[in-house]
This record gives structure tokens, C-alpha cells and sequence, in this order.
């Protein structure tokens, strides 16, 4: 239902991701049962699209966000970027873990070439590149430091440059801010806002911050408690470029408003369960 | 902000000072109590000796020479010993933590290597190698190899799950995930597996020269024991002690710089 109506009001820009029908499932590998994660969505994001999927947590969502970087197979359906199916992990998508997982042994310069070094470009190349996208998340002068001596927000915004600097046609967000404390998330979530404007990368972001989709994106897919599927999709029509000053907007407000409601209801046998308990 | 930092380094030096005050006040104490008991014949020197005779008999080693050549032989020992099993040992621990069938098929035996006290072999040495450098190094080598096969496979085989993903993630193939995630991972447990190879190697030497041959500390401990002459044991075993400690500290600190990184969670 949700997929149609996309398809009509945003023919002419071209799909940039497809997924159809996806069913993800774990087997409990001591009974041999088998879990329902993600059942049946479908999704169509366009090129340049930033599109934000909420949920509580355990809804499923990194799930499905792990399947479309390939990094997990599902049990059927398909995703398809730029028409191509996806088999697994590769160069046309960059993913952004909740746990930032720089590699410590690494210098921030290092670490923002990993992608890079992984696909064989050569090392000024790779160099060049590497430093033009710390200076874009503000890390200029950091290059030689090792995570370590970061802070968390400095520690993530490396994470975005590593990347970022692969140049992916589809950045793939995992919670990327969940970790951080409230006035570092704001700060990040107002560069991931400067940084987007700048590059307007197809992105799709997994969080559970509600201001964060709303901040962000284009459209807000709402899951449903596990096993995951499309309660709603909500487009957001606030004018771009965006300011973290919108929070305060009523529009904003009342979308915010509305996608909590969504989430609540559809949660609500879960929530109460977890309450009986 | 220079005197707080002449603070912080007045702070860290007196805490510093304090512990090896307190640490070497309580050696200094026995070392003088133990020469008391035995100048007043509360102990037997004979049989334990007393600080001022194993400087006496220390020193006098030392300037007629006929220490070196036991510190020669057990230090050649020691060195070919331990790098024969730092050869061996750590690309075969990569190797069992890397390949799940070669540790499948080797595991068993190493198990059984691992826990069986290496001297009960020396024996078996001595009929195949003979009583020279031969059995001594294989003892030597037996037991500083297994730490390191031991601490290499728990590191390779335990990798960071998140790392391996981010690597996945961007593309890495298990050829590069080795090369850029489980080598430079294993670097500490490297050093550890080295740091618990050399106190069994010192137990190597000392173990395969007391067994047999005519030089070596290991040796001359065995036969001033014999013989009576506690000091000479003393001095040999300050000697074995002393060394055992530079190498522990020296590998500690190289340790050190990788604490950095190591269980801080990014």
C-alpha cells in the first residue's frame, strides 16, 4: 500500500534502493526454531532520498538495515540497488555502526582510509580523499591522533568520515548518535544535517530517536513491534535546508506527536507484556 | 598550567617512591635480619648462608671469571631456546587460531603437551639428542612454545565481532581481514604469550642442566648444592632471578603502550 503511493508521487526520480517483500528470520540455534525479524517490507527509496525507519528497540530494524548492507542474508524477498541485487557487502553502500568500532590501533587517518585501502586505491589517492572528509567533520588537525584520545561525538564523526569517504550511492545509519550523551547527539545530528545538504547522498538511517527522523528526513517509516512491518510511512514536508531550530516548530511538533502515537499503539500488547512481567 | 603539572608530576613521584620504599624497605629488613641470625649463629651458615658471604663468593666469581662460562652456556641456551619457539610457536598459534580444522586436528595434541610437566621428558631427550646443547634445547624449546602457540590461538580465534563486522561492512575478504584486523589484534596477546614463555624457558634451562652436562647455571646450582655451597647456589639463582626480571619488565612496558587501546570499547 505504502510502496504504491510512493510510486506515484515520486515517479520521475529514479529508485535508488528497492527492496520487496523481505523476510528475515534467526534460528535459535539451540532449539532450531526459527525467529521472524522483518516480515514482508517492502521499501523504494529514491536517489537523494533521506529516509528514516523508527521502532522500539528489537523491533527488527538493524535487521533489516544489516540485510540491505548484505551483511546478513534473508530468508526471501530481494534488495536491489540501482537494480542490481544485492549478494552481500560491497562498495555501493557504507554503513555507520551504533558502536563506533574504529580500529584502535589506528590514527584517525588510518582509520578514515580503512574503506579505501580495503578496495585498493592507491595510498595518496586514498590520502588525498581521507583528509578532504575529516576537514568536512570538522576534524582537521586530528588526523594523527588515535581513538583513544577522542571523544565520543569526535570518535563518531570519524566513523561518518571512514564512511563518508568511500563515496557510497547509499549511506546506511545504524542509531549512529544512540551512544552519544543529549547535547552531543544535538551537535551531531545537526552536522549528519550540514553534511547531507552538502552531498545529498541517498541515506537511510535506523534510530529510535523520534526528533532525530523527524530533524532529518525526507520520510519516516514506522515499524511495528517484531516481527518488523510497515505500520506507516510519514513524509516530511518541512522545508530544507533544515536548522535544529525547527524542534521547536509545531509542525515539527505535531509530526513528532503523531509518529510517537503510531509507534505506541502498535507496541502497545508488547509494552503491556513487558509491564505484566 | 606548569605548576600543576609540576604537581601531577610531584604527586606521581611521591606514590612512585613510596611503593619501592615500601617494597624494597621489607627486602632490605630479611636481608638484614638473615645476616643477624646467621652472624649470631641463630642459623647454620653452612646450610643457609648469609647476604655478605654470597656478595663475598658473587664478587669473587665475578673477578676470577669462572661464572661467565656458566652464564655463557645457560644465556646461548636460553636465547636459541627461546627464539626457536618464538619461530615456531607464533605462526603456529596464528595458524590454529585462523584454521579451524588445523586446530581441530592439533588441538588434542597440544592439550596433551600442554598440561604434561616437560622435565618428565628429559630422559627421552638425553637418548635422542645426547647430553650436549641437543636435549637441553629441546626441553628449552618445549616449554616456551606452548604460551605462545596457547595466547596466539586465543587471539586470533577471539576477535573483536565488531571489528570483523566493520570490515565486512566495507568489503574486507578473510585475506585482508587477517592482515588488517587479527594481526595487529594479537600484538598484546603476543607479548604476553612472550612474557609467560620466558619465566618457562629460565625453567627449561635450569631443569635440562641440572639433569645433565658440566656448565651452566642450572649446573653449578646442582653441584654446589651437592657439595654444600649454599652461597654459590644463591648467587646462581640471584643471577636466574635478576635476569627473569629484566626481560619480565622490558616485555611489560612494550605491553604497556598497547594498553591504550585495549578494552576501552571504540
Amino acid at each position: 500500500m505504502a510502496e504504491a503511493e510512493m510510486g506515484h508521487t515520486n515517479a520521475k526520480v529514479p529508485s535508488k534502493l528497492v527492496v520487496n517483500e523481505l523476510v528475515i528470520s534467526y534460528e535459535n540455534l539451540a532449539t532450531g526454531e526459527m525467529t521472524e525479524a522483518v516480515d514482508k517490507v517492502s521499501l523504494d527509496i529514491k536517489a537523494g532520498e533521506f529516509v528514516s525507519i523508527v521502532g522500539l528497540s528489537g523491533c527488527g530494524k538493524t535487521s533489516f538495515l544489516n540485510a540491505i548492507a548484505g551483511l546478513i542474508k534473508p530468508q526471501s524477498g530481494s534488495i536491489k540497488v540501482d537494480g542490481k541485487p544485492v549478494v552481500g557487502p560491497g562498495h555501493d553502500r557504507a554503513v555507520v555502526f551504533q558502536k563506533v568500532s574504529l580500529l584502535p590501533w589506528r590514527s584517525v587517518l588510518n582509520n578514515v582510509i580503512y574503506g579505501l585501502e580495503l578496495r585498493g586505491v592507491k595510498k595518496n589517492e586514498a590520502r588525498q580523499l581521507a583528509l578532504k572528509y575529516i576537514e568536512m567533520v570538522h576534524l582537521k588537525g586530528f588526523e594523527h591522533y588515535y581513538p583513544h584520545q577522542l571523544s565520543g561525538g569526535m570518535q563518531q564523526r570519524v566513523n561518518l568520515a571512514r564512511a563518508l569517504v568511500c563515496e557510497p550511492e547509499i549511506l546506511l545509519l545504524d542509531e549512529p548518535f544512540a551512544a552519544l550523551d543529549a547535547i552531543t547527539r544535538e551537535e551531531m545530528q545537526n552536522e549528519l544535517l550540514l553534511l547531507w545538504e552538502q552531498t545529498r547522498k541517498t541515506v537511510l538511517m535506523v534510530t529510535h530517536q523520534i526528533d532525530e527522523a523527524v530533524l532529518l528526513s525526507d520520510r519516516i517509516i514506522i515499524f511495528s513491534a517484531r516481527p518488523a512491518r510497515i505500520v506507516e510511512e510519514v513524509k516530511v514536508n518541512l522545508p530544507r535546508p533544515r536548522t535544529p531550530r525547527l524542534k521547536n516548530d509545531a509542525e515539527f511538533d505535531f509530526l513528532a506527536k503523531k509518529i510517537w502515537g503510531q509507534i505506541h499503539t502498535t507496541a502497545g500488547k508488547k509494552v503491556s507484556l513487558e509491564y505484566e512481567i | 598550567m606548569k605548576s600543576r603539572n609540576h604537581q601531577v608530576f610531584v604527586r606521581k613521584f611521591k606514590e612512585e617512591f613510596e611503593s619501592v620504599i615500601l617494597g624494597g624497605g621489607v627486602i632490605v629488613a630479611l636481608l638484614v635480619l638473615w645476616e643477624i641470625a646467621s652472624d649470631l649463629r641463630w642459623i647454620n651458615p653452612m646450610f643457609s648462608s648469609s647476604p655478605s658471604r654470597i656478595v663475598n663468593s658473587g664478587w669473587k666469581m665475578i673477578t676470577d671469571g669462572s661464572i661467565f662460562i656458566h652464564i655463557q652456556s645457560s644465556g646461548l641456551i636460553f636465547i636459541y631456546g627461546y627464539l626457536l619457539a618464538a619461530v615456531v610457536g607464533i605462526p603456529l598459534g596464528i595458524m590454529l587460531g585462523w584454521f579451524k580444522k588445523a586446530s581441530q586436528a592439533l588441538g588434542p595434541i597440544i592439550a596433551a603437551f600442554y598440561t604434561t610437566p616437560r622435565i618428565a621428558m628429559m630422559p627421552l631427550f638425553i637418548i635422542w639428542f645426547g647430553l650436549g646443547i641437543g636435549s637441553k634445547l629441546a626441553l628449552v624449546f618445549l616449554s616456551a612454545v606452548f604460551p605462545l602457540i596457547v595466547n596466539m590461538q586465543a587471539a586470533v580465534s577471539n576477535l573483536d565481532k565488531d571489528l570483523t563486522r566493520v570490515a565486512e561492512a566495507y568489503g574486507a575478504n578473510r585475506r585482508q581481514i587477517f592482515w588488517t584486523i587479527a594481526l595487529p589484534e594479537s600484538v598484546p596477546f603476543l607479548l604476553t604469550g612472550l612474557r609467560l614463555a620466558t619465566g618457562r624457558a629460565l625453567l627449561g634451562v635450569v631443569g635440562a642442566e641440572v639433569f645433565g652436562g658440566a656448565e651452566g647455571l642450572g649446573y653449578l646450582i646442582q653441584y654446589a648444592g651437592a657439595t654444600f655451597q649454599t652461597d654459590i647456589v644463591f648467587v646462581c639463582v640471584i643471577i636466574i632471578a635478576a635476569f627473569g626480571m629484566v626481560m619480565d619488565r622490558s616485555l611489560l612496558a612494550l605491553n604497556r603502550r598497547f594498553d591504550a587501546w585495549r578494552g576501552n570499547g571504540c
